[in-house]
């Protein structure tokens, strides 16, 4: 198999056509949920507990105030299930008695006047019982006496391969670690929020910012307790989401519906303030790892035992697969014979944590690609070297029992990254600079690691997906799936894939609305699965549609956008229905033992090695990363400047997760620092060079052999990062975000 | 009380409080949308504006102090400039939400300096914040409205 | 609806602050007064007094002695002032510092001073300069050493009925050098962890004739370094014992821990940078 470099946006042999949505956005026309009209509309607002846990026993409300002027929802307006609609009904959409976290909604407001309502707000009060020791801690949670779920256990997984014991015996070398990574907020700069709009047949409009219009549509159907022809869910230009846009926007819809409901008529936006949203929406999980790792004098991998644990917060919601993920994950693009690892879910008092772009697998790469640096420091060895000699390759068994076929690229892109960056001279230079007595000390470090697009095992075949296209008669034609434009430019490569498929200009293919009364289910927007899995169900609809345009409207190869447009017209004459659906069929060859985890995860891996340097201020233990350098093999780059824009911006969080991010908890287990002011991303003052290197194998199984990419530059700035700054300042960092603070506790009182 | 201002380049008069923010009238009262919410506290830029031709966060910005005031929002910049198409060419919007900001962050930075160095444009855009992009493409589209190459 | 008032000269506004019972709320740029009022709005003014418009307290004046600085400038005006970034280049750096371009747009010198944070971005270095404050009063004006205007947290010397109108700051001395540093979360659009400012005389043996310091997040108040001060007086760099200056340094400040840093960290770093501070001043002088 050929490899080959992705084409940068100036080469005229890989277009990197005009984002179809960039206009719009550029002008500043584009529509999100707070700019929709809506005039007479009413403003919602929750009341919510206080205390991380407990009983409530009665809602006061404040006799000074007219109630009537106002619209109060409670549990009791509930006309379906009180329960978000999950993995598991254990969440409610409103209080009713018991509750497990601070910041769970009780009572819903709303009122035309926003000041009002915000001065109603301090007119309810709820009497509770609280939980007088609420848990926050993973370990913690599992040692507790007091069990929030039976042992504090949503999940408990075992990735089990020959026998550990075995390994041990054979190891030369061993290293034991614990590594602790923090929740993370996803900090979409447009806040979260829904409009519910009652209609006169009774039916409910929810439109807003969200990434899954399905989940919302079914989330609404079970509290509403309506059939989902009387509902209708619409996606509205959403900004931002990166993962904290997938189960939430459910609440929210559900909080808007059942206020539209009881306004009898006037139409409820509920749009959360920077704060609120800060404090209760779901966010990265937090993770603790304890990892072994053994190797023979040579440097190959004996054993790898690892016990991953998540923290879940209070109810189950999306941990059971972030887990998994996170497992499936942990031992890295590596052979090695013996491996086990652990993975639990764990409850606590905090708030629910959620998806957030890697979905687990960023929290145990980091411990593994942190583990291995240490290894290689106990064999004395360089890094690189011990990847090297470890990184999987075609014919190799991976960690979940399958056979390594030709779409591997592990060693090639360790190769690229090194020769990118000159790695072994660099090395040389920052030794030198190290020793030389200067006001910084400079690192280069890396981490090699493999993404699975797409959703776990059998998932895509349990989301049976469906993407219809629809011609039209002038010749234009219309894709219609569920998934969703965030930002990551599914509306462009998605068009890109269609009339590339279709042999049309793109400007004659269009993304339908995300409107669950017009698209089919073509599953979530999550998992690096639009381009890949959804993408190659748009180019399966599209040669359907050839085909019965051929078949039955007279279309002649080779044609051009007029013979097509011709070909509809007679199509549409003709029979009316111009519609075409094409249904995701798995691919023969994938089978996978989720109880086991053992065979084939995921329909492709995409293959990165990312390689940071880091200065580090001796006086202040300040950290810059002065470079990085991110080469991935993805298969296909449908659009190489979005590709890059998607490494790119992954490749800042990454950094964000590092260095900077950490979500700081009250007493309550409620996040302390719920302003921007204290929540601290990078801004452009802080990033330094980013070279995007783009390899294709065209071996993946998306479209063109494309793979999916929105996650995978998650992964792997933050254990290169921190294997940098340990090189730089000859030290074991245990956890991010590394700050300055942490790096004067452990060089405090060594020379450096 | 009544405030006068002249919006993208027409006459306004508000009739809100005078401590109401910039953002809410030029959202609420002139409908226009392009200017937006991302913290309500200074720190993202996403409701960047031009007053008098400087860069401000028009959530920061009383209404009582814009009597006579020279206001650009998004609405009011040029549909087809060399920025906005470098914008639309570079991969410079991906969710967009922080867009009209940066438009005006650039704006004001090519305004102050017409060919701006790599530095300058990271401090220029240093008050807007983006979440999506890592920047990148943003300070090659910057560089590419300027007439340099976009190759940053 | 709230009450504003916007007077166009200096004398009406201190008539308004003298004659009105009950706080008005003062209002230059607005920059810190109009993000409480969004997140504490039950903390907010009813009655305001926009001294934005106020030409008295608008713009830089040289003068003889050093530069007058109306309270109302704003930080980018006095960033890229040619006077200011040629004599007070360490003013110029604390306003480039403070927030980010859209802040220093509106956000004021007064305002900064007044808003009296302990982590004001720019006081460290108008205690380093020596600045003193002109304070005005419908009857009359007077001075006060801008080292006595932070009397406790977020408390300062301004009486009912006083505005600060301008900052006075002389040239630094002859034979004097600046060393300006902020550590902050990041590199824009972050409150400051540990701040300093410094400015040294020496003379042409080498002996320190003045050591002014200036600090931020390290005390309630934005602070100087008096026992610093008195130690470094009359000896030469070869005679500072660091130890000596860590120990004074431990006597001038009290870093705490809150949500952006730790006791130690400030503790450490604020010693680090002063140590940093007298060397840099000293080596420079030696370079000349």
């Amino acid at each position: 198999m050929s490899l080959t470099l992705a084409k940068q946006q100036t080469d005229q042999q890989k277009a990197s056509p005009r984002r179809v949505d960039g206009i719009a956005k550029i002008r500043g026309t584009a529509l999100y949920v707070d700019d929709l009209p809506c005039a007479g509309v009413l403003h919602g607002a929750t009341v919510r507990t206080m205390e991380a846990g407990g009983t409530l026993q009665e809602v006061v409300f404040d006799p000074a105030i007219d109630w009537s002027e106002f619209v109060v929802v409670t549990a009791r307006d509930i006309p379906g299930m009180n329960a978000v609609k999950l993995l598991e009904d254990d969440q409610v959409v409103l209080v009713d008695r018991a509750f497990r976290h601070a910041g769970e909604a009780v009572v819903l407001l709303a009122h035309a006047d926003p000041e009002k309502l915000r001065m109603a707000l301090k007119g309810i009060s709820l009497v509770v019982l609280p939980n007088t020791a609420p848990i926050f801690d993973i370990d913690a949670a599992l040692a507790a006496q007091q069990e929030i779920i039976p042992g504090n256990i949503y999940t408990d997984y075992l990735l089990d391969r020959g026998d550990v014991a075995e390994g041990e015996h054979l190891a030369d070398v061993v290293i034991e670690e614990r590594f602790l990574t923090p929740s993370q907020e996803q900090l979409y700069i447009e806040p979260q929020g829904m409009l519910a709009h009652l209609q006169k047949d009774g039916s409910i409009l929810v439109e807003g910012s969200m990434q899954c219009p399905y989940y919302v549509l079914d989330a609404l159907v079970q509290c509403m307790g309506m059939d989902k022809n009387h509902l209708r869910v619409v996606q509205s230009t959403t900004g931002g989401a990166f993962g904290g846009k997938e189960d939430y926007p459910s609440v929210i819809a559900c909080h808007a519906a059942l206020l539209a409901l009881k306004a009898g008529g006037r139409s409820v936006k509920l749009v959360y303030e920077r704060g609120e949203d800060l404090r209760v929406t779901p966010k990265r999980h937090p993770s603790r790892t304890l990892i072994r790792l053994g190797a023979n004098k040579a440097g190959e991998l004996q054993f790898i035992d690892m016990d991953f644990a998540i923290d879940g917060g209070a109810y189950r919601t999306l941990s059971p697969v972030v887990l998994s993920r996170g497992v499936i994950h942990a031992p890295g693009p590596y052979k090695c014979p013996h491996i086990r690892v652990r993975g639990r879910a764990v409850a606590t008092n905090h708030p629910p944590f959620g998806a957030f772009r890697g979905f687990g697998a960023p929290q145990s790469i980091f411990a593994m690609e942190v583990a291995m640096d240490r290894l290689a420091r106990k064999l004395a060895m360089d890094p690189a070297e011990l990847r090297r000699i470890n990184l999987l390759r075609t014919g190799d068994v991976n960690p979940t029992g399958d056979v390594v076929g030709a779409d591997c690229f592990a060693h090639a892109t360790l190769d690229a990254a090194l020769e990118h960056t000159h790695y072994y001279r660099r090395l040389a230079e920052y030794r030198a600079w190290n020793a030389a007595g200067h006001q910084t000390r400079k690192g280069i470090g890396l981490a090699t690691f493999a993404h699975g697009a797409g959703f776990t095992g059998n998932g895509e075949l349990h989301l049976a997906s469906r993407v219809s296209l629809q011609a039209l008669a002038n010749g234009h034609v219309e894709i219609l799936c569920s998934n969703t434009e965030m930002g990551q430019g599914a509306a462009t490569t998605l068009v890109q894939i269609a009339a590339d498929a279709l042999g049309l200009p793109m400007d004659r293919v269009h993304l339908a609305q995300t409107d669950t009364s017009r698209v089919p289910n073509s599953g979530p927007t999550v998992a690096s699965r639009t381009c890949m899995v959804v993408g190659d169900l748009v180019q399966k609809a599209a040669g359907q549609l050839l085909q019965r345009l051929r078949e039955t409207a007279e279309l002649v190869a080779p044609h051009d956008a007029q013979s097509f447009a011709a070909a509809c017209a007679r199509l549409c004459a003709a029979v009316g229905d111009t519609l075409v659906t094409a249904q995701y069929q798995p691919p023969t060859d994938m089978r996978w033992d989720e109880q086991a985890f053992w065979g084939r995860a995921y329909a492709s891996y995409a293959w990165a090695a990312y390689i940071a340097e880091v200065e580090v201020d001796v006086l202040t233990l300040e950290t810059q990363v002065i470079d990085f350098t991110a080469v991935q093999e993805i298969g296909d780059a449908v659009h190489p400047v979005i590709v890059q824009g998607q490494i790119e911006g992954g490749v800042a969080q990454g950094i964000g997760y590092a260095l900077y991010e950490d979500v700081l908890w009250n007493e309550r287990g409620v996040m302390a620092n719920d302003r921007l002011t204290n929540y601290i991303i990078p801004t452009s003052a802080d990033l330094g060079f980013m070279h995007v290197v783009l390899l294709e194998g065209g071996l993946g199984a998306g479209p063109k052999g494309a793979k999916g990419v929105g996650e995978l530059p998650m992964d792997g700035p933050a254990p290169a990062i921190v294997n940098a700054i340990q090189r730089a300042l000859d030290i074991d960092i245990r956890q991010i975000p590394v700050n300055p603070e942490m790096l004067l506790e452990l060089t405090m009182g060594r020379g450096i | 009380m009544s405030t006068m201002m002249r919006i993208n380049g027409e006459a306004f008069r508000s009739s809100s409080a005078p401590n109401a923010r910039l953002l809410d009238v030029l959202r609420n009262e002139c409908d226009l949308k392009g200017t937006k919410e991302g913290c309500g506290e200074g720190e993202c830029g996403a409701c960047a504006v031009l007053v008098n031709g400087k860069l401000v966060n028009s959530c920061l910005v009383p209404l009582g102090q814009m009597e006579q005031a020279e206001i650009t929002t998004v609405e009011g910049l040029p549909e087809d400039s060399a920025l906005a198409q470098a914008f639309v060419q570079c991969g410079a919007t991906q969710c967009g939400i922080c867009t009209p900001g940066m438009m005006l962050a650039a704006t004001a930075l090519l305004a102050e300096h017409a060919n701006p160095t790599l530095e300058e444009i990271r401090w220029g855009l240093s008050g807007n914040l983006c979440r999506c992009t890592g920047y990148g493409r943003i300070y090659a589209a910057i560089a590419q409205a300027a007439g340099g190459s976009a190759d940053v | 609806m709230s009450k504003w008032i916007r007077p166009r000269h200096l004398p009406e506004a201190l008539e308004l602050l003298a004659a009105v019972p009950g706080p008005y709320r003062v209002i230059s740029g607005g920059t810190d007064l109009m993000v409480e009022s969004h997140l504490a709005p039950e903390r907010s003014s009813e009655s305001w007094l926009d001294i934005s418009g106020l030409r008295e307290l608008q713009g830089l004046q040289i003068t003889e002695e050093g530069i007058r600085i109306g309270a109302a400038t704003s930080l980018e005006a006095i960033r890229q002032h040619a006077e200011v970034v040629a004599h007070w280049p360490m003013l110029a750096a604390s306003a480039a510092v403070t927030g980010a371009p859209p802040i220093q747009n509106r956000a004021t010198l007064g305002g900064n001073v007044c808003n009296a944070s302990p982590a004001a971005d720019n006081a460290p270095v108008l205690l380093a300069y020596g600045a003193r404050l002109e304070i005005a009063h419908h009857h009359g004006s007077r001075w006060l050493p801008y080292g006595d205007f932070h009397q406790g947290y977020r408390k300062t010397a301004l009486q009912a009925g006083e505005l600060l109108s301008a900052l006075w700051i002389p040239y630094p001395p002859k034979h004097s050098r600046g060393y300006f540093r902020k550590v902050g979360t990041r590199a824009a659009q972050a409150i400051a962890k540990v701040s300093i400012a410094a400015l040294i005389e020496e003379d042409g043996d080498g002996i320190i004739q003045s050591a002014r310091f200036g600090m931020a997040s390290v005390a309630a108040t934005p602070c100087t370094l008096p026992s610093v001060s008195q130690y470094l007086l009359g000896r030469a760099l070869r005679d500072i014992a660091d130890m000596q200056v860590r120990q004074k340094i431990k006597q001038d400040i009290a870093p705490i821990q809150d949500i952006r840093s730790t006791t130690a960290y400030r503790l450490e770093i604020a010693s680090r940078l002063v140590l940093e501070a007298i060397h840099r001043c000293s080596e420079s002088k030696k370079e000349n």
